[in-house]
Parts: C-alpha cells; structure tokens; sequence
C-alpha cells in the first residue's frame, strides 16, 4: 500500500507553547483513520496545515506523495471545525459557488449534476433550494461533507463530522464513509467520540500534547486478554487465594466495597491470560471458602485505554 | 472567482439597498429643484438656475455628492468586508482549501468591488439622467469656462468624470482590502476604511500640511472637474491618476503579503 499522508516531525509552535510537537503520522491509502484527542490536543491544528491554512513551525508533510500544493488540494475534500456557508444562498447555490471558486469548472450541467449527487448523498435531497440560515445544525453538518465530496477527492479529511447530528443521521454518515473507504479513498476523522472511532475505524492514533501517543487497529489498542469483574462477600480472602494464580493479574483499580451487598462483600477485576481462566478463578475461590455472587467477563473499553494515554500529565 | 463573487453580490440584499440609497440622491436633487420655484424677474440668479435646470446636470451634481462622502463609504463596505467577512463567516478557509489561491482571492475580491462600485456609479448617473431629463430636458451643458458643449459631447465628459471617480475610490478601496485582511471583523474594517477617508480628508484641509497634500488620495478626487471646462486640462488629471495607481499598487501588493503569510485560524 502506498501513503496518502505522511507527516514527519510536524510541529507548530504559538509563543512558547507548541501545540503541535513534533508529530510523526502516517496513512496508507485507502483506509479510514480515526484521529482521535482530547479537546486542544492538537487535532485542528494538525488539521489546518496538512490543507496549508496553517504554516508550520518545523517538519515535513506530504499528501499523496507531494508537498501540499494546489495539486494536491484539489484532491482533498475537507471539513474543518464548523461548517461555514455564505448563508445568504441555499444549500445548492453555495456548493455550486464554492465548486466554481477553484476556476474554470467545466460543462455548467455536470456541476449542477454533481452539486445534486452529493446532495442526494448526505440526504439533503430535497433541502437544496432552501437558504442555508433556515438549516438546522445537522443540515448544516451534511451540507459540509457534501462539500468536501464535490471534486470527488482521493482524501478526505474531515474535522469531527458527525457534530451535532441526531444518532440516525451519525449512522448514515458512519457508512457513508466506511462505503467510500472500502471504494478506494482515504478517510482521515477526527473526533473525541471514541465509540464513533472505535466503531467505525480501521485504524486510530491517540493525540495527546501535540504528540501521537499510541496508534494501531481499534482492537490492538484495547489491547489482549479478557478482563473478569468478581463480586465476592470477601475481597480480602479473594485476592489472597488468587495471588498466586498463574496466568492472572489482579487489577490495580476497580477494587472496593458494593453498597447494598453484606458487609465486608466487594469487588475485584483481574486480568486473565492463558492457562488461567474464569472457571479456574471460581473453582479456586469456592474451594478456598469464598462466596461468589457474580462472574463478569468485562471488555476492556477504549474509553480507559484513551484516559490513560491522554491523562493529565504524572 | 470574479463571477463567483458578483453572484454572491447579485444574491445579496445589500447589494440592491445600496443601489437603492445612492440611485436616491440624483433623484432627491431634481425633485428638490423641481419643487423649488423658478426664480422669477431679478429675485433670484436666473443664470445659475437655468443651467441647473437641465437633465444633463443631475448626473454631475450626483458625482460632486457622492465622491467625499457616500462613494468612500461604499468602498469601504465592500472592500472592508471582502477578507474579514469571509474570515468571520469562516467560507475563507474553505474557499482556500477548494483551492483558490489567496493572491488570486485577494484580486479576485479588488476585481469584484471594483466592478461593483462601477456599476453602482453608472446606476446612479443613469437615475440622475433619466429624472433629470424627464424633469428639465437635455440641453447642452455650460461649462465652466462659460462656453457651451453639446449633449452628444456632455455626456462623453460626463462619462470621463465618472471614468475619474471610479478611479480615485479604486486606491481607497486597495486600503480597505489591505486592512480587510488583518481583522476577522468586516464591519471593523469597514470603519477603518472609512476612517482612514476621513483622516485623508482632514489631512487635505489643514493648510500647515501643505506638503503632504499632493500625495492624499482627496486632494485629486475632485480634479474631474477639468472635464468641465473648455480647453480640458488633463495635467491635474493625471497627477491624480498617478497617485491612485500607486495607492492601489502599493495596498493590493501588502494585502497579498499579508494573507500571503497569515495562519487562517478563523
């Protein structure tokens, strides 16, 4: 596979603060990235100079296998923070307009066509005519990505895209863009919606600091093992008779007192890796004398991997 | 880019409100002398009357108003907000990222205004014309000089005074595209435009600046009225023209830096 982004020691620096320190990123055509970071991690910024609205303090970019230039602009469809229109003019006028802004645009029928195409692709079919300032927020945000559609682009990069639509409209544009990744373009989103990311993505990297702190497919991130919840009328006991266990880590969180369960009754989580396993783990606990009341095999969300890696600084 | 933006002009209710106020002012001058009675016997000045009456006068006196005040104004609404509108609507990034080049969006934007005031000018001399006429006829126009034009020849001069105005608003209108591009607020840079009118115009009328004069912009704003007289002296004309060239030269190449090299943030 080749790249369609490759940004290598990216950095932006305000003052003496760098928003942008020294990034190292890289997308391989084709595949749908999720950006994902805390709010003022870097993500806009990193954003706007990979479109050259933002000149960068040091390091390198190349879009699809060049410096970021006209040419390659003209094969990127954006949406970056809101979605901004003249608001004047109705949802189609404005597409029309900012297909024509590039320059000479061709046959003035195709562009109409292709202005309804997109249209019809965010299901804004039959909202076209109307003035943008009568949109709601989510039309707002559907008119936006039909934008970043027009010149059907070999790259799309868009800035939190589903803001502010209901959870229909949020579905509709997941598989409007899994359906033009698995056709060939590369989709680069950001967003601080992890189960968007995780849901959708194949593959995500953490920002955190103006620095990609971790990076891999949605389930290499969650990382292995299965993670098991014990509640037992004795968490002291419990951990003793599974200290020793083979195989099996007890976690360092998550422990404490359940309310509305018997006095002394609480909760462990462990890690489990072969050989051992949830059946072993109650064998051993009732064997040893310990009340079991429940065995819950939990995944590991992305939401804690995320809140580790992106935490407050230690 | 250039037509894109006279659609969006086109579209715009602005545009047409605009028209509307300045079409105004050639028509509130004939219906005033209209209104006013002819100057009967020796009451009044019966010469200036009779060549104020007259269609070919409207459009001219339309010019002479415009020019200090209204025609500055509207220069700076349209160049003032054409970069920091589009920065505070946020359509200038997205316009960038189509992509349009920010020096070819910076000529494109002075283009369009300048096209706009253009055609607000010629709008407003057709009003003054046409109600003029209705009201008072043509008749050939008495030029300063005291000699006489005829109406084939009157309205070329008209024409060329027109051609002059535009060309003196074209070096405040560079001014105004250049702070255009240094603030997210259009109405912000509109006043500054204005203001920096007005400061020139201030400039102009204190005497002890006597040697800053010949480079204001206002100093040569009004030097169209040599097309009024006979023979035309075309000397302060030209000085004129020079330096509203090198207004707009010197303000457009400093727009073009600056965007240029600006972070868009907005």
């Amino acid at each position: 596979m080749t790249a369609a982004l490759v940004l290598r020691g990216l950095t932006k620096r305000y003052a003496d603060l760098a928003a942008v320190d020294g990034l190292d990123l890289t997308v391989e055509a084709g595949t749908l990235y999720g950006f994902l970071g805390p709010n003022g991690a870097g993500k806009t910024t990193t954003i706007r100079m990979l479109l050259g609205l933002v000149h960068p303090t040091g390091g390198t970019m190349e879009v699809l296998g060049a410096p970021i230039g006209a040419a390659q602009l003209r094969r990127i469809g954006a949406l970056v923070e809101e979605p901004a229109f003249w608001r004047y003019l109705s949802g189609g006028r404005n597409l029309e307009y900012f297909a024509r802004a590039a320059g000479p645009s061709g046959d003035r029928r195709d562009r109409l066509g292709r202005v309804d195409e997109v249209l019809g692709q965010v299901g804004l079919a039959d909202a076209g005519g109307k003035k943008v300032k009568a949109y709601s927020q989510g039309m707002r945000q559907r008119l936006g990505i039909a934008r970043a559609l027009l010149g059907r682009p070999d790259v799309l990069v868009l800035d939190e895209p589903t803001n502010g639509l209901d959870p229909q409209g949020m579905r509709e544009v997941r598989l409007l863009l899994r359906r033009l990744a698995d056709g060939g373009t590369t989709v680069f989103v950001s967003s601080h919606l992890l189960g968007e990311v995780e849901s959708m993505c194949d593959r995500v990297g953490v920002l955190a600091r103006g620095r990609l702190v971790a990076e891999g497919s949605p389930a290499q991130l969650r990382g292995s093992g299965d993670r098991l919840r014990i509640d037992v009328d004795d968490p002291a006991g419990a951990r003793r008779l599974l200290g020793g266990m083979a195989g099996l880590a007890l976690g360092a969180h998550g422990d404490g007192a359940r309310t509305g369960a018997g006095a002394g009754a609480g909760t462990l989580r462990v890690h489990l890796a072969a050989p051992a396993t949830a059946a072993a783990v109650n064998a051993a606990l009732v064997a040893g004398g310990v009340a079991v009341s429940a065995l819950v095999p939990e995944r590991e969300r992305l939401e804690d991997v995320f809140l580790e890696l992106t935490g407050p600084e230690p | 880019m250039f037509r894109v933006e006279l659609g969006k002009a086109a579209r715009r209710w602005r545009t047409w409100a605009l028209a509307l106020v300045l079409g105004a002012i050639p028509a509130l001058f004939v219906l005033a002398l209209v209104l006013s009675p002819p100057a009967s016997g020796d009451d009044g000045p019966p010469f200036m009357v009779q060549t104020l009456r007259n269609g070919l006068f409207a459009p001219l006196v339309a010019l002479v108003l415009l020019q200090p005040f209204f025609l500055p104004l509207t220069a700076g609404l349209l160049s003032g907000d054409a970069i920091a509108g589009e920065s505070s609507a946020g359509t200038l990034r997205y316009l960038l990222v189509r992509p349009v080049g920010r020096t070819r969006l910076i000529l494109a934007k002075y283009a369009s205004v300048m096209a706009l005031l253009g055609l607000l000018l010629a709008w407003v001399l057709v009003v003054g014309l046409v109600v003029g006429t209705i009201a008072f006829d043509l008749r050939p126009l008495a030029t300063l000089s005291g000699t006489t034009v005829g109406v084939g020849p009157a309205l070329a001069r008209i024409a060329g005074s027109a051609a002059y105005v535009l060309a003196g608003v074209a070096g405040l209108a560079a001014v105004g595209l250049f702070i255009s591009t240094l603030t997210e607020s259009g109405p912000g840079a509109t006043v500054a435009t204005v203001a920096f009118a007005i400061v020139s115009q201030i400039l102009g009328a204190l005497s002890s600046l006597e040697v800053l004069h010949p480079y204001l912009l206002n100093t040569h704003w009004l030097a169209f009225v040599e097309l009024l007289r006979s023979p035309v002296a075309a000397a302060p004309m030209l000085r004129g023209l020079a330096v509203f060239a090198a207004y707009t030269v010197v303000f457009l190449g400093a727009a073009c830096l600056v965007l240029g090299r600006r972070d868009v943030h907005s």
